[in-house]
C-alpha cells in the first residue's frame, strides 16, 4: 500500500438518510488534499469518520498497515482543527497547546520546549499566557493549528477552518497554511465548500457530491478536464454545449468541430492532453448513427476572431451578438447570444465596448466532453 | 399623540409609576419592617418605632440555643448540597448525553419534586423512614433535603451542559485523552460555574426549608423550625434580629450567584465579536 491513508468503500448513514454512499480514496504521505463539496454533500462526515468521531456503517479506513476505523479517536495518529476552533476556554493558550502532550504523558521537561516551538511556528509566542477568549478569530485559528500540530500527527484534518474569517484575513491564512504544510510535511486533509480556496491550496481536490466522489484530481486537471457537467459547473465557470456527434464530428448551434478520439470514448477520469487527433479511429458502434454528448467550454477559451486572416488550426468560428458586457478589470465578461438564441459566456482581455454581430472562435481541444450528471 | 403618551409626564406613565411602586412596596415593605423592628427598643408593638437599640442583637448573640440550630441548619444544608450536586450532575449527564428507553419518563420523574408540594414530599419521606425503621433526626432531614433538591441541581447543571460546546470534548478525545480524562479535564471545569450556582441555590433553599423538615424532625431543630416554634410562644425582636442576619446572608449568596452568571455570559459574548474582527498582529 503506497497510500498513507486509504478509505475503502466507506458507507455512512444517519437514520434513513444516506450521507456517504461508498467512498474509496487514497491519500499520499505529505499530500494536501481538499475534500470539496456543497453543504450536505457529506464532506464533514467523511472527516469525522477519519478522526474517529463516527464509525462507518460499512467499509474500512486504513492508515499505513493499520486498520483505524474501529479505533477510538484518542488512539489514532490524527489531529483535527475544528470549524469552531474548540479551544478550551478555561486554559491559557500555552495550556491549550500543552493539553495533548500532557494527556499522552510526554516527559515533563520536553513539554515547554515543544509548546514554544509550536507557538513560534504559528507566530503566537507573545500570547502564551493569554486566555483564548481574548484572542481575535485569526489568532484563535493559529492556536488551534498549533494545538493540533504539536502532537506531530501523521494526518491533520481541517474542517472549514477559515470560514469564520473575513476575506482579507482568509487569503492571508490560506498562504500561511500552505507554507506551513510544506514546512512540516504532514498530510493535510482540508474540508471546504469554497472552490477557489480548494484550487489555491490543494495538491489534489476530491469533489464530493451527495455522498459520492464526483472526481479526484489536481486543481489544474479538474479545471481543464472536468469529468462531469457537475464538476465543470462547480469548479469555475463554464458553458455546457449540448452537441450531436456523427462520424467523429460534434455539432452544436451551427458550430461543428472534430471531437478528439479520447473524448469520443466514454468520458472517464483520466485526462488527455493529446489535442485533436488527426484522423479519428471511429468507434464501431457510433460509426454512422449520431449520438448526443455534452461539452464543457470555459469562458476564457472563447476568443475574438481575427477576421483579417483565416481560422488557424481548425479553430471553430461563429457569429454572435454581445448582449451583455461586464468590466472586470483585466478581463471583460461577455454574454454572447447565438443565432439560435442560445447564450454563451466569454471572458476576453479588456477592451472597449463591443457592438453588433461579431466573430468569435474557440479551439476544439478546449471543448472537453463531460458526462451528464444524474440529478439527485 | 403617540409621542405625547410616551412622555414621562403623561397620566399613563404616572399611573405606571404608582402601580410599580405599589408592587414593590407589597413585596419588600414587610421585609423592611421586619429589619427595622429588630432595632426597636420597645419590642414589636407600636408605630412608629422608638428608642433605637442594638440590644436585641446582643441578646441574640448570647442565645446558644438559637446558634445551635443555625449550626444544625448549616450542616444539613452543606450535606444536602453534596448529595444534590453529585446526584444532580449524574442525572444531568444522563439527560444530556445518554439515550435510553424511558428517558422522557426519567426526565419528568427527576424534575417532579420541583413542582411537588413540600407537604407531599415530606409526608412520603416520613412514611419511607418509618417503614425503614430509621429514627427521625438531622440525618433524615438531610436525606430529605438532599433528595428533594436533586431536581434543582439537575436543572441548573443541565442548563450548563446545554451551553457547553461539544466540540471541546471531541477536541480533547482528538488530542489523545480518553473519555474519563476528558470528563475531568474539560467537561467538569466547564461546568464549574453551573455547579457553584446550583450549590448556592440548594444551600439557600435548604436553609429556609420548613415543610419537608417539619415531617422529618427529630430532637434537634433546624433554624426555621426553631423560629417557628418560638413564634408560637410570642414574638420578640430577637427573631427579627436573626431574620435580618439571614436576609443579609441570603442576599450575599444571591449576589455571588448572579455575578458568576453574568461573568460567564460575558466571557461567552467576548469570543463572538472577535471572530468577526480582523486581526491586529
Amino acid at each position: 500500500m503506497s497510500a498513507l491513508l486509504s478509505i475503502r468503500n466507506v458507507v455512512k448513514g444517519f437514520g434513513n438518510r444516506a450521507v456517504l454512499r461508498g467512498i474509496t480514496l487514497g491519500i499520499d504521505s505529505g499530500e494536501f488534499l481538499t475534500i470539496l463539496g456543497e453543504s450536505g454533500s457529506g464532506k464533514t462526515t467523511l472527516l469525522r469518520l477519519i478522526a474517529g468521531f463516527e464509525r462507518p456503517d460499512s467499509g474500512e479506513i486504513w492508515m499505513a498497515d493499520e486498520r483505524i476505523d474501529e479505533l477510538a479517536p484518542y488512539n489514532r495518529h490524527v489531529n483535527t482543527v475544528f470549524q469552531s476552533y474548540a479551544l478550551f476556554p478555561h486554559l491559557s493558550v500555552f495550556e491549550n497547546i500543552a493539553y495533548g502532550l500532557r494527556v499522552q504523558s510526554t516527559p515533563k521537561l520536553e513539554i515547554p520546549k515543544r509548546v514554544e516551538q509550536a507557538l513560534a511556528m504559528v507566530k503566537m509566542s507573545d500570547y502564551a499566557q493569554s486566555s483564548p477568549s481574548r484572542l481575535s478569530g485569526g489568532q484563535q485559528q493559529r492556536v488551534a493549528l498549533a494545538r493540533a500540530l504539536v502532537n506531530r500527527p501523521k494526518v491533520l484534518l481541517l474542517d472549514e477552518p477559515l470560514s469564520a474569517l473575513d476575506a482579507n484575513l482568509r487569503r492571508q491564512m490560506q498562504t500561511e497554511l500552505k507554507s506551513l504544510q510544506r514546512e512540516v510535511g504532514i498530510t493535510f486533509i482540508f474540508v471546504t465548500h469554497d472552490q477557489e480556496e480548494a484550487m489555491a491550496l490543494s495538491d489534489r481536490i476530491a469533489l464530493l457530491r451527495a455522498g459520492t466522489l464526483e472526481q479526484v484530481a489536481s486543481p489544474r486537471e479538474i479545471y481543464a478536464t472536468p469529468a462531469t457537467a457537475y464538476t465543470a459547473q462547480f469548479i469555475g465557470q463554464t458553458n455546457l454545449l449540448k452537441a450531436q456527434i456523427r462520424n467523429g464530428f460534434a455539432s452544436s448551434s451551427g458550430m461543428t468541430w472534430q471531437a478528439a478520439a479520447s473524448q469520443v470514448a466514454p468520458a472517464s477520469l483520466p485526462a488527455s492532453d493529446d489535442g485533436p487527433a488527426k484522423s479519428n479511429p471511429q468507434s464501431r458502434t457510433e460509426a454512422n448513427s449520431p449520438s448526443n454528448a455534452t461539452f464543457s467550454l470555459r469562458p476564457e477559451c472563447i476568443h475574438l476572431a481575427d477576421t483579417s486572416s483565416n481560422a488557424a488550426n481548425n479553430a471553430v468560428r461563429f457569429a454572435a451578438r454581445v448582449t451583455n458586457q461586464t468590466f472586470g478589470g483585466a478581463t471583460d465578461l461577455l454574454e454572447l447570444t447565438l443565432s439560435d438564441g442560445r447564450t454563451l459566456r466569454a471572458r476576453i482581455p479588456s477592451r472597449g465596448t463591443i457592438e453588433g454581430p461579431t466573430q468569435f472562435e474557440f479551439s476544439p481541444q478546449d471543448a472537453t466532453q463531460v458526462k451528464d450528471s444524474e440529478p439527485n | 399623540m403617540s409621542a405625547n403618551s410616551n412622555s414621562p409626564a403623561s397620566p399613563k406613565s404616572l399611573w405606571l409609576t404608582i402601580y410599580a411602586t405599589c408592587v414593590y412596596a407589597f413585596l419588600y415593605l414587610p421585609i423592611a419592617v421586619l429589619a427595622i423592628y429588630s432595632f426597636n427598643g420597645t419590642g414589636v408593638g407600636g408605630f412608629p418605632p422608638k428608642n433605637w437599640t442594638l440590644s436585641w442583637y446582643r441578646i441574640l448573640f448570647k442565645d446558644d440555643a438559637i446558634w445551635n440550630t443555625v449550626l444544625n441548619s448549616a450542616i444539613v444544608a452543606a450535606i444536602a448540597v453534596a448529595i444534590a450536586i453529585t446526584l444532580g450532575l449524574l442525572a444531568a449527564l444522563a439527560l444530556d448525553r445518554a439515550n435510553f428507553p424511558g428517558k422522557a419518563l426519567f426526565r419528568r420523574l427527576v424534575l417532579l419534586p420541583l413542582i411537588l408540594p413540600g407537604i407531599i414530599t415530606g409526608l412520603s419521606l416520613l412514611m419511607l423512614f418509618v417503614a425503614a425503621t430509621m429514627k427521625l433526626s438531622l440525618l433524615t432531614i438531610t436525606l430529605g433535603h438532599g433528595t428533594a433538591l436533586i431536581s434543582v441541581a439537575t436543572t441548573e447543571i443541565f442548563a450548563g451542559l446545554q451551553k457547553l460546546d461539544r466540540a471541546q470534548e471531541e477536541a480533547s478525545l482528538d488530542l489523545g485523552a480518553n473519555h474519563w480524562i476528558t470528563f475531568w479535564r474539560v467537561t467538569l471545569p466547564n461546568l464549574k460555574v453551573s455547579m457553584i450556582a446550583a450549590a448556592l441555590l440548594v444551600f439557600t433553599l435548604s436553609l429556609d426549608e420548613i415543610a419537608v423538615s417539619f415531617f422529618l424532625i427529630g430532637r434537634s431543630n433546624t433554624l426555621p423550625l426553631e423560629i417557628w416554634s418560638r413564634l408560637r410562644r410570642g414574638i420578640t425582636p430577637e427573631i427579627n434580629a436573626i431574620s435580618t442576619i439571614i436576609l443579609l446572608f441570603s442576599i450575599a449568596l444571591i449576589l455571588v450567584w448572579y455575578r458568576l452568571r453574568t461573568r460567564t455570559s460575558n466571557e461567552a459574548a467576548a469570543v463572538l465579536p472577535s471572530t468577526i474582527q480582523g486581526e491586529q498582529a
